[in-house]
């Protein structure tokens, strides 16, 4: 017995090594086809990756995500989870795990990046006012609040974008105005006022970064601002565009982003009318108004700008529509799945993935053929990010 | 004459009966209609009013919020939602005693979201 160990001494020492070298080292990787779904009403994501149409990971611990939103660092490896709690999560992709966390707010929902990446930025609405948090040790380095009037009152922020010179530019939905804050020296923030159009719901900015659009929910209209010539102010682009009819109900806001610019166009949901508005870019004449299915909620240009696909509030929320931006026409209305609550289209556009929340599913879409290609099991989902949106100027 | 003003009166009293859902004898729904309406408040009203009804766009909708709140206003604003807020009307999409349920369900801390109806 003892010479049989003897000899087979070396295989066992070497087993033994082996052993202790397979604790899980992750494969090295890049993190350009990564993302996270938000699992909102468990308080998880899922860390996905859209070559292989696969889900990696869960991570959980991430607080009330009903309105989650997720900006990425300029390295592509971590995502910055905002909670509607007021959480900020910061996510490590590559390892799957809780890099940071901080409770910064009562209410949040959103928030932005720095040109420089070193800051992370939330938007709050309770307190309403804008956060910049270290993007590294998500320490508090800037509090400005939205406040407004003579009794200090604060607003909700809404529409929270970067802009190039470490510059950030929101909305106050109770004040009815645009702020642009300088935050290049993070200890003196700089904050421009601009009066703008009544009870801005939501905002985009272009991806050159130039013209700032704000949706508006108190009036027929939305408010645009020219970041190159800021000093003509505020103008309204498609003043009336309700053209005095009765507004039909809004059971969900819709969602603006740099989505919306596609074939030197602007495709924009209206308020309380089931149809996209189409606006010239710059010239800011209106070109169409396409009758989609019910109250747009996300209107989204594939990133080659030939389509914009469109998902609608409740209760026609099972529906999405294709619109071709050489024609202005819809092409497509289909199904994927009850309650979709959101879309992203791969970096370069072959696909798109939408979350279907009732059917506890993400539905995978060949955007040319526009047929399922995968599904994947998520619990609850709403928002899907993919780490593309680092390098995009309001993302 | 007397009689169009009879039917004045009748109507305006099933109004009012139909107004104050909480004092009439209401009916509660269906076992798998709650599950759907609780679905509704918590994912859809959720949206502005977050999951957890802590408040978002719009204000908390929680029990400690609503409590001292008059019930028949609560089902109001349900059912024609407030004008010059993104509050819209759910007139058509929950009957009134429906509406009502709910806001007994939010005074009292609104149960937990079981999932879609099947």
């Amino acid at each position: 017995m003892l010479h049989l160990i003897v000899k087979y001494m070396w295989w066992i020492v070497a087993v033994l090594l082996l052993s202790a070298c397979a604790t899980p080292q992750p494969p090295l990787r890049g993190t350009g086809d990564l993302g996270v779904v938000i699992e909102r009403a468990t308080g998880q994501v899922q860390v996905i990756e859209t070559s292989g149409r696969k889900s990696l990971a869960q991570v959980s611990g991430l607080g009330d995500l009903s309105h989650a939103s997720v900006v990425f660092s300029r390295d592509g490896r971590y995502a910055y989870v905002f909670g509607r709690d007021g959480g900020l999560t910061k996510v490590d992709l590559l390892t799957a795990t809780i890099a940071g966390r901080v409770v910064q707010a009562g209410n949040s929902i959103g928030g932005a990046v720095s040109q420089d990446g070193r800051l992370v930025v939330a938007q709050n609405y309770e307190p309403g006012g804008i956060k910049a948090f270290d993007a590294d040790t998500l320490e508090l380095v800037a509090d400005v609040p939205a406040d407004y009037g003579a009794e200090g009152k604060r607003s909700k922020v809404v529409g929270l974008a970067d802009l190039p010179g470490n510059r950030f530019i929101y909305s106050l939905f109770d004040a009815n105005e645009i702020r642009v804050t300088d935050l290049s020296d993070p200890k003196s923030p700089k904050t421009e006022r601009y009066p703008a159009g009544k009870q801005p719901y939501d905002a985009l900015v272009t991806p050159d970064g130039r013209y700032y659009i704000a949706g508006l929910f108190g009036e027929d209209g939305l408010s645009m601002l020219d970041l190159w010539q800021p000093g003509q102010g505020v103008r309204t682009i498609l003043p009336g565009y309700g053209r005095g009819e009765q507004a039909l109900p809004v059971y969900k806001m819709p969602h603006l982003r740099g989505w919306a610019v596609a074939a030197g166009r602007v495709y924009l949901p209206a308020i309380g009318r089931h149809e996209v508005l189409v606006v010239e870019l710059g010239s800011w004449k209106e070109v169409a108004r396409i009758p989609v299915k019910s109250q747009p909620v996300f209107v989204m240009a594939r990133p080659d700008g030939r389509e914009v696909w469109v998902n609608f509030a409740f209760p026609d929320n099972g529906w999405m529509q294709v619109i071709d931006t050489f024609t202005n026409r819809l092409v497509d209305s289909f199904q994927p799945g009850r309650a979709i609550l959101h879309l992203e289209f791969t970096p370069k556009g072959e696909a798109v993935w939408i979350s279907a929340r009732d059917d506890n599913k993400v539905a995978i879409y060949d955007t040319r053929s526009r047929q399922k290609i995968a599904e994947l099991p998520a619990a609850s989902p709403s928002g899907i990010f993919f780490t593309s949106r680092a390098f995009r100027t309001g993302f | 004459m007397s009689s169009g003003v009879f039917r004045t009166i009748f109507q305006a009293s099933v109004a009012l009966a139909a107004a104050m859902p909480a004092c009439a004898q209401q009916a509660t729904p269906q076992p798998e209609r709650m599950r759907e309406l609780v679905h509704l408040v918590r994912q859809d009203c959720g949206s502005c009013h977050g999951l957890t009804l802590q408040g978002g766009l719009g204000p908390a909708l929680t029990a400690a919020a609503l409590r001292d709140k008059p019930q028949d206003s609560l089902v109001a604003t349900i059912l024609g939602g407030r004008p010059g807020t993104p509050m819209p009307p759910f007139h058509g999409i929950v009957a009134e005693d429906e509406a009502a349920w709910i806001v007994e369900r939010l005074q009292e801390g609104f149960p937990a979201d079981s999932g879609a109806a099947r």
